[in-house]
């Protein structure tokens, strides 16, 4: 009975296949290093999954932010396992990007023909790090306003257009309820957005090329 | 080396015990993941936010026989973040020695509900926004209003001589 769903689906969709490309892939001779581009992926669904969670009680406005935070922690069942989550996961998630990153450089796998996933992965790394400073601000706390303030300030000490940046960063010169809205929109969905699209076509080179072997002693 | 040959009577095969115990561990990680995530979502519907209680008005023994005693308190309802708090007022008025001799108003106005106040000389509450009129017996002497003054029923007074009203939320 089961079998016969499965053909069924099978002819239409070609699980087999996609099962053959996706998951029964060669790979060079095991290495946990080669795991960490996994985890990140990994690491990206759970972050995706506990935000959209946090969105059910999260306000993005300075009158009820730093409230709505305080009950998700205090007044929710299990708020905290969620926030707690959410929050350790994206140090975590940056952390694990960083490694990936370094041990596709020691193991200098960004050659011909993969150029492209590491310049694919370096905007990966650079959006992963705009999730992080984008959702530090949202709790709406001391810390992460000053730390927003500095940190716009530091994007607005470019030359020239520097103050340009800052303005367009904050909504204006001032921080205030429109940058706390503009953070937000770009965390859960312009930045998410761009990550999604930026792993897929990561995704597809690493399909496509296959993965590295690790140099021998001769490179 | 097959695995059928050794399922005997009360041995499983290998596979079988692999099968098991896969479905054993997803099935917790499955609970784990899934309590969490459904009470997180159902919390606020468990929550009823106490709609009534027993509101202590003032000591019994202040109240005057025969003179309109005012009183005021508010609630505050929290929801989630969220907290509204509303005034509520009313008279108390003793008719005699005993305790239960007792009728309490409720101040609002029962035309748009404004808050009317008791006015001595004119032996009457006053409304201040279109002259609604009611006695002391709450009944209505003029204006719009289309109804008595709305009481509180449920009242006692505590062993420490606190008067105190049940309020319920309409
Ligand atoms: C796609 C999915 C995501 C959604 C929908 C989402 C949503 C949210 C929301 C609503 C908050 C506010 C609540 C809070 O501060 O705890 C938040 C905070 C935060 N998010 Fe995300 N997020 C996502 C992915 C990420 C990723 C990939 C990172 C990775 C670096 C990240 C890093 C942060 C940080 C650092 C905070 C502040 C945490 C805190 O101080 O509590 N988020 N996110
Ligand atoms: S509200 Fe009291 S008379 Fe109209």
């Amino acid at each position: 009975m089961w079998k016969n769903v499965y053909e069924w689906l099978d002819e239409r969709l070609g699980l087999n296949d996609l099962y053959k490309n996706l998951l029964d892939r060669p790979e060079p001779k095991g290495n946990w290093w080669n795991t960490l581009g996994s985890a990140a992926l990994f690491l990206f669904i759970l972050q995706g999954v506990t935000g959209i969670f946090l969105t059910v009680y999260y306000t993005p406005s300075p009158d009820h932010a730093y409230d709505s935070i305080n009950y998700i922690m205090n007044g929710v069942a299990f708020g905290w396992l969620i926030r707690g989550i959410h929050h350790w996961g994206a140090t975590l998630m940056v952390v694990v990007v960083f490694i990936h990153m370094l041990r596709v450089f020691v193991t200098a796998s960004f050659k011909y023909p993969r150029e492209l996933t590491w310049l694919i992965g370096i905007g990966l790394f650079l959006v992963t790090l705009g999730m992080g400073f984008t959702g530090y601000l949202l709790p709406w706390n001391q810390q992460s306003y000053w730390a927003t303030t500095v940190g716009t300030q530091i994007a607005g000490s470019v030359p020239f257009i520097g103050d340009f940046i800052l303005k367009v960063l904050r909504g204006g010169s001032d921080l205030s309820a429109l940058t706390l809205q503009r953070f937000f929109s770009a965390h859960i969905w312009m930045l998410p957005a761009a990550l999604a699209g930026l792993i897929g076509v990561h995704l597809y080179l690493i399909i496509k090329h296959g993965e590295s072997n690790f140099p021998s002693k001769e490179d | 080396m097959s695995d059928e040959g050794h399922t005997g009577r009360n041995e499983i095969s290998r596979r079988d015990f692999i099968k098991v115990t896969t479905g054993i561990v997803g099935g917790v990680i499955g609970l784990a993941v899934g309590v969490p995530a459904i009470a997180y979502l159902l919390d606020p519907a468990f929550k009823s936010g106490a709609k009534e209680a027993w509101i202590p008005i003032g000591k019994f023994a202040d109240m005057q026989i025969g003179q309109p005693y005012a009183f005021s308190f508010t609630r505050v309802q929290v929801n989630g973040w969220e907290r509204t708090s509303t005034s509520h007022g009313g008279f108390v008025i003793r008719k005699s020695d005993n305790p239960t001799d007792t009728v309490i108003f409720n101040s609002r106005c029962t035309h748009l509900g404004c808050t009317v106040n008791w006015k001595a000389d004119a032996q009457a509450f006053i409304c201040p926004c279109h002259d609604g009129k009611f006695g002391i017996n709450g009944k209505v002497l003029g204006g719009p209003p289309p109804r008595p003054l709305d009481q509180f029923t449920d009242f006692r007074v505590t062993q420490d001589g606190v008067l105190e009203i049940y309020y319920k939320e309409s």
